[in-house]
């Protein structure tokens, strides 16, 4: 193969791409700003503090509709992970009760969660949880920051390969949880939905989550929600809850990548001494010895 | 390579009394060291080795994950995200196994893109090429069913559409679909049989491999040059060292690039959607194959007749077994035929392009002219599927009769010592015919 075929055949797709280029332009929804995450990155580890934080907005806010059904208590303080100790866990989970049994009796009975339990859903099942929210089902988060993206279009999603970018989840909670914005002139919005910049189709079924913890111009209701010094801001506690469901939905990600590094170099030093020997052994041939 | 004779010598005792029994050591060190291969070979030669890697890679993780994975469609999903939390080095086994599949097909498409610009396919290798389509084929469906196992949105809806093409088929299309669900929708008996038929079929590929390696083993390997070798001596190296040391540094180039997926990217061949648990109340906005599929869900979308697109789509792969009929020229390389050069470049543009086309909405516009669509996805995958077809019936038989080829070196050996020497082979007068 020549260079110049090679050329061809880019230049020949280039073309193809310029011809195309408009469909890709074409779009619905905003693009959700790219937010700057401790865990981007080859070498990202998550922020304890963030994580601790994040878990508190889940707790207090968003866990009234939404389980975490993956998630045990135990995992709250497994490495990698928000850093709770386990004491902290214990007394956390002792405020949840469970449903147990049969008993010898044969009776189901009520306890306080363990470090192995799952955290408790809010609802005993669908039909409730259609039933409380106007027949849609609050989906749960164990895995929400993976199952949530928009498109990066060409050639975006070529050049994620070498930045890295794969936070698309993330970026588009935090947008979805500041997108609660006045539709624009024209645009009626039903009874039971909400209006949002960022979600597809831009009418949601939730209402603004963040309400409980500022007022409408952002002003913080409870100044005292976070007691390790960092700003009450709307913005702030959409990125911290989006990075502690992030952490739900990828518990390994520190050691996944930590693995990788290590994995990386040594294939590139094997790669290198294989490449070395590869050379030596073919140089025989240009002392035309025969091979054989 | 008839004139090949194995120079395996025991240097046992036990060697020789194991060789006049079951001469396995023989078989191996003819097939693995003393195998001559030409000596010209470039990198896109090593992707077999690498081929195979991924294979026993897919093999290995895959029997991993099996030992934790419920079919179930109560448990299936949740099963994988138990396997990605708690299982020791789980979340290791699924990603490497998830991007594994995409780094096959990376690795495949390469290798047939080698086959088709060399004319790998050619007299005589027909049998070589016929059952590395059947390898393809095997490996699509194997990967199809392989996604549908995590039992998320795309799983269940892409299982959905797919199956449903069956049902195309005049007459028994519907008794086909309800025999291939085992019931009357996608549901826990047909989760049961893709999973046990996910297990199967990678050693039937393994079975189709060993058919494909012993096939290239007797008629010996294409090249670059695509002159046959005739002098052993001069135009090839043995096996051992040569093509070990150059596939495994080839290999472990390659393992750096599946690495970076795994470890950095372990999603970005995904699809979010599968993180959803099937639902199958609810159809996802756009339902959308894996990439590797795009280019054939593509050519399946753009006839607009249902059986007509089930057709071409088996089509635009079947014909691939045809293709040592269909081209015609008696060169191989597609560095010695100047046109056929430039038509494969456009062949493998169509191809991204129609896979482009299958990501993509159906009405979505391509060509807007003074506020108006003139070409939506689909008319645009329509002129493609055309020139994909055209490519294979048309051009490739043509060109074979009208292309006058560059002058072919005498001999592998003089095509690599004549390019030293400043380009310059020895000419001769016709394009060389195959040996046998």
């Amino acid at each position: 193969m020549t260079i110049l075929s090679r050329f061809r055949g880019v230049a020949a797709f280039a073309t193809a791409c310029l011809i195309t280029a408009p469909a890709f332009a074409a779009g619905g929804v905003a693009h959700p700003p790219a937010q700057s995450w401790s865990f981007s990155g080859p070498f990202g580890t998550y922020d304890r503090a963030q994580l601790q934080r994040g878990f508190k907005v889940y707790k207090e806010i968003c866990s009234s509709c939404h389980g975490m059904q993956k998630l045990s208590f135990r995992n709250l303080a497994q490495p990698g992970g928000p850093g709770f100790t386990e004491g902290q866990i214990r007394t956390l989970a002792a405020e949840y009760t469970v449903k147990d049994g049969p008993n010898e009796n044969g009776e189901m009975f009520d306890r306080p969660a363990r470090l192995s339990d799952r955290l408790p859903s809010p609802y005993p099942n669908i039909e409730t949880a259609k039933l409380a929210n106007g027949g849609a089902v609050p989906p749960d988060f164990s895995v929400i920051a993976k199952a949530r993206t928009y498109e990066r279009g060409f050639p975006m999603f070529l050049v994620d390969i070498v930045t890295q970018y794969q936070e698309q989840g993330v970026d588009y909670i935090v947008a979805l949880l500041n997108g609660y914005v006045e539709p624009p002139k024209g645009v009626k919005v039903e009874d039971g939905l909400y209006y949002n910049a960022y979600f597809p189709g831009n009418k949601i079924a939730m209402s603004n989550p963040l309400v409980r913890l500022f007022d409408d111009a952002g002003k913080p209701q409870e100044p005292d929600f976070y007691t390790d010094g960092t700003p009450m801001t709307r913005e702030q506690v959409a990125r911290d809850v989006a990075a502690f469901l992030m952490w739900a939905a990828e518990p390994h990600l520190e050691e996944r990548k930590q693995t990788g590094a290590k994995v990386m170099l040594w294939l590139l030093v094997l790669a290198g001494l294989l490449f070395a020997l590869k050379k030596r052994i073919w140089a025989r041939l240009d002392q035309d010895a025969p091979a054989h | 390579m008839a004139e090949h004779h194995s120079s395996y010598v025991p240097s046992t005792g036990f060697g020789r009394w194991l060789d006049a029994r079951l001469p396995i050591m023989r078989l191996m060190h003819d097939s693995a060291v003393s195998y001559p291969v030409p000596r010209n070979l470039n990198y896109f030669w090593t992707f077999g080795g690498i081929l195979m890697m991924m294979l026993v890679a897919q093999i290995i993780t895959g029997v991993v994950l099996a030992m934790h994975y419920t079919p179930h469609v109560d448990h299936a999903f949740a099963s994988v995200e138990a396997i990605m939390r708690d299982v020791n080095y789980g979340w290791l086994m699924r990603y490497a196994h998830a991007n594994g599949a995409s780094m096959f097909f990376i690795a495949v498409y390469i290798h047939i893109a080698r086959g088709l610009y060399y004319g790998s396919y050619k007299a005589p290798r027909e049998v070589l090429w016929i059952l590395g389509v059947v390898i393809f084929l095997l490996m699509m469906a194997t990967a199809f069913m392989g996604y549908v196992l995590p039992w998320g949105q795309m799983s269940f809806w892409g299982a959905t559409v797919i199956t449903n093409l069956f049902s195309a088929v005049p007459v028994v299309g519907e008794a086909i679909v309800t025999w291939l669900w085992g019931g009357y929708s996608v549901d826990n008996p047909t989760l049961n049989r893709f999973f046990s038929l996910h297990y199967l079929l990678p050693f039937m590929i393994f079975g189709v491999v060993i058919l494909h390696v012993w096939a290239l083993h007797h008629v010996g390997q294409n090249n670059p040059s695509g002159v046959e070798v005739k002098n052993l001596r001069k135009d090839t190296v043995p096996f051992t060292p040569y093509a070990t040391v150059k596939d495994l540094f080839a290999m472990v180039c390659f393992l750096m690039f599946f690495a970076w997926f795994v470890f950095y990217q372990p999603n970005f061949l995904g699809h979010a959607d599968n993180y959803i648990p099937a639902d199958p109340l609810k159809t996802p906005a756009h339902i959308v194959p894996e990439w590797y599929f795009l280019p054939y869900y593509g050519i399946l979308r753009a006839v607009p007749d249902k059986l007509g697109g089930v057709v071409a789509m088996f089509a635009s792969i079947a014909v691939l077994a045809f293709l040592p009929w269909l081209d015609t020229s008696r060169v191989k390389s597609g560095a010695y035929r100047p046109a056929f050069k430039v038509f494969f470049w456009v062949f493998v543009v169509v191809t991204v392009l129609l896979g482009y086309t299958g990501s993509q909405p159906t009405d979505k516009p391509v060509l807007m002219m003074g506020g108006r669509v003139v070409l939506d996805m689909v008319g645009f995958a329509q002129i493609l599927t055309v020139y994909y077809f055209a490519h294979f019936f048309v051009i490739l038989p043509l060109l074979g009769l009208f292309e006058k080829p560059l002058k072919l070196p005498a001999s592998i050996a003089d095509s690599v010592l004549g390019s030293m020497a400043g380009g310059a082979g020895r000419p001769v007068a016709a394009p060389a015919a195959p040996e046998k």
